[in-house]
């Protein structure tokens, strides 16, 4: 079997099915979210046997390059478009394609009574090849194209009740986010062409030695730009919080297997780049931190769950930011946090979904209260996707959140005390707020309304959030299993190369404080949600408030950016009436106005003409006469 | 006889004709007045090929009257239909193009 033909599969299937789904329109009403699923089922199967055929050959030999046809070839600028399937890569295909299908088996229970059904599957098709494309291209110019792509694809899933303005204005707001970190995007790969003549990956890498600092340093701020805006990270990062407008099994998709990781991956695939400029490794620290305790606090002010997820997953795309700017070794950490992350994630998305499809699509978490008894199942998967976010041995989030931890403890000097201790705190808040969702959804007292009938769901919805469970509980387990993950990702983010940095701290010590401080934070939630007010109290403090507005940053969007954006275009538009459309129209009004006088000559009379002739002709001999004298 | 008194005739013949034209509203009369304007020419050109000996002013005589007749039936036919639909044969009159 030719492998390298399998990869543009990988894409073409998908795209394939979403185009279908889209032209045939109702005719494929009946059968199009089955034949959905099951092409994205079968994209899985493309990555795992893709994934078995690269783990069989010699570790310089695994990645893949296949050629797809001459893209752009203009002056300097040669790009093909060509697949570059690597060990990176072909990690994000599993998550994408494994999560993903997990999420489309799920969907055809949850969109059962959406008439829009077809559309739904069509859009998560396309938005699956999209990633793939994204994670797949060998250059910048590539990826950019399934970067948009997702960001197309995110657009449409978010407005997907677009019959509702606020989700329709929600879907535009994430759009708008994400076209200011494409941007940075686009800016960086011009300068990649005007520096190294090149936008391959290969090619950049190949020119990083011969770059200035100062080149260098501006492509790794615009990279850091766009991962921002795709991975909602500070000051980017408003856009996720409304992006739960979008249908659940959405939700799930864009947060744990799709989109939000994009950011990551671009940072990690651009692991030459960061290496190379200590000051945008810096900057990509800093973003990282301000994020997971921005995403942290908010998080633990939000009663609607799928918000508090929400602002659980920015913080978590920061921790693994914070990890892809610690150095080579925090790299296989990243992508290691984000493939446990996608497990646990998607879990508890998918168990907020069975829980609103339980409840009369309620998302309050003061109208919920002892659900355990009456959804156990989703009760015990959200429980497994709990521990392994909080990074409870032996779940997945230890695996990968204790490594980020002690990685960032481990960095030289005061930098490392201060992103090592921001990043405990984090995981305090963290352990903090999802119990808060815990307690509040499924402990206590009952609080819902008397129409509610709370009930468990049907088994195409658990099943799947069974697997992913299983997935929190193993998953870490299996990818640190002998520096598993770590070694496999060496070839393409040189992680096994030794960090010169002793332990600051043995590790052992360290992982007991870390579960102390999660410790504290559980306790904590527990005792101050003992008691459920049905109503969020309206008395608390300044802190509670700043969380509840996601911390002002909507405010300060709308101040600083919106408000003279506005302004500029109310200018603009002033100028193109009054100067522009008055020169233009000015000229016109003077041209008829003399015309209408010029007409008055053609008045009709013969005579008159034969008088005009006569004068003429009697003026042109005199003329004639006068020259000749 | 001095050559240049038939040329006085054909000017004075020219001005009467132009003067006929611009003053005259009566088609029939401007139509007239156009051929005196022709037939002046004529003796001009006629003159000058008696003075010059050559016969090329005749010719051109002969070309003026032969366009003088296909303009008499062209145009005759024009202002007899004109009088026809609206009876009058002032020039005036016929102004409708202008609006």
């Amino acid at each position: 079997m030719n492998n390298t033909n399998l990869i543009g599969l990988l894409i073409a299937l998908p795209l394939f099915s979403a185009g279908l789904l889209l032209l045939l329109g109702k005719a494929a009403n009946s059968w199009g979210h089955i034949f959905a699923t099951l092409i994205s089922i079968s994209t899985f199967v493309i990555g795992l046997l893709e994934f078995l055929a690269m783990h069989k050959r010699a570790n310089e030999n695994r990645a893949l390059t296949d050629h797809l046809f001459e893209w752009v070839h203009v002056g300097g600028l040669q790009v093909d478009a060509a697949l570059l399937l690597d060990q990176l890569s072909i990690a994000f295909v599993l998550l994408i394609t494994g999560v993903g299908s997990l999420i489309h088996i799920y969907s055809i229970a949850y969109m059962e009574h959406d008439h829009d059904r077809r559309r739904f599957f069509a859009y998560l098709n396309l938005f699956i090849a999209a990633m793939l494309l994204l994670v797949l291209g060998n250059s910048y110019l590539n990826l950019y194209v399934g970067w948009e792509g997702v960001g197309l694809a995110s657009y449409l899933l978010i407005g997907f009740w677009n019959q509702r303005p606020a989700y329709a204005t929600a879907a535009r707001k994430a759009f708008i986010a994400n076209r200011v970190g494409d941007v940075g995007l686009s800016l960086a790969i011009m300068i990649a062409f005007t520096q190294f003549g090149s936008v391959t990956f290969d090619g950049v890498k190949a020119g990083i030695p011969h770059a200035s600092s100062a080149a260098i340093l501006g492509l790794g701020a615009m990279l850091l730009l766009a991962a921002t805006g795709k991975s909602a990270q500070f000051p980017l990062q408003s856009w996720l919080g409304d992006a739960m407008a979008g249908p659940t099994p959405v939700s799930a998709l864009i947060h744990a297997a799709t989109m939000v990781t994009a950011g990551v991956y671009l940072i990690v695939r651009s692991n030459f780049v960061f290496d190379a400029s200590s000051i945008a490794r810096t900057l990509v620290v800093i973003v990282g931190v301000i994020t997971l305790l921005f995403g942290a606090i908010i998080g633990t002010a939000k009663d609607d769950i799928k918000k508090a997820l929400a602002a659980s997953t920015m913080s978590q795309i920061g921790y693994m930011v914070l990890a892809s700017g610690l150095g080579p070794i925090g790299y296989a950490f990243a992508i290691m946090h984000l493939l446990t992350h996608g497990f646990f994630k998607a879990g508890m998305f998918l168990g907020a979904g069975s829980v609103m499809h339980g409840t009369n699509d309620q998302v309050d978490m003061r109208k919920f209260g002892n659900l355990r008894k009456y959804m156990p199942i989703t009760a015990i998967t959200f429980g497994l996707g709990y521990l392994a976010i909080l990074g409870v041995p032996p779940f997945a989030g230890f695996y990968s959140k204790d490594k980020i931890i002690a990685t960032a403890f481990n960095t030289t000097g005061t930098t490392g005390v201060i992103i090592g201790l921001a990043a405990l705190l984090g995981a305090g808040i963290t352990a903090f707020y999802m119990t808060r969702v815990i307690v509040m959804t499924f402990a206590g007292k009952a609080r819902w309304e008397d129409e509610v009938h709370p009930h468990e769901s049907p088994a195409l919805m658990w099943i799947p959030m069974a697997i992913l469970a299983i997935g929190s509980i193993s998953a870490g387990f299996l990818l640190s299993w002998g520096g598993a993950l770590v070694n496999w990702l060496a070839p393409v983010v040189n992680s096994t190369h030794l960090a010169e940095n002793k332990d600051r701290i043995s590790p052992i010590l360290l992982t007991l404080i870390t579960l102390g401080v999660v410790l504290f934070g559980v306790i904590w939630a527990v005792i101050k949600y003992r008691e459920v007010p049905e109503s969020a109290p309206e008395k608390v403090s300044i802190f509670t408030r700043a969380a509840r507005k996601d911390l002002y940053q909507d405010a300060f969007n709308e101040a600083v950016l919106m408000k003279p954006g506005n302004q500029l275009v109310l200018t603009v538009d002033e100028i193109d009436q009054k100067v522009v459309d008055g020169a233009v129209n000015g000229v016109g009004k003077m041209v008829s106005g003399l015309s209408f006088g010029i007409r008055k000559i053609q008045n009709g009379y013969v005579r008159s003409y034969a008088l005009v002739m006569s004068v003429g002709l009697l003026m042109l001999l005199l003329a004639v006469w006068l020259v000749k004298l | 006889m001095d050559i240049s008194n038939y040329l006085y005739l054909s000017a004075i013949l020219f001005t009467i004709g132009i003067a006929g034209v611009l003053i005259r509203r009566n088609a029939i009369i401007v139509f007239m007045s156009i051929e005196l304007m022709l037939n002046a020419a004529n003796l001009a050109f006629v003159t000058f090929s008696r003075t010059n000996g050559g016969l090329d002013g005749q010719v051109a005589s002969f070309f003026t009257m032969v366009i003088a007749a296909c303009e008499v039936v062209v145009g005759l036919a024009i202002i007899v239909t004109i009088y026809r639909t609206r009876r009058s044969a002032s020039v005036d009159d016929a102004s409708l193009l202008k609006r």
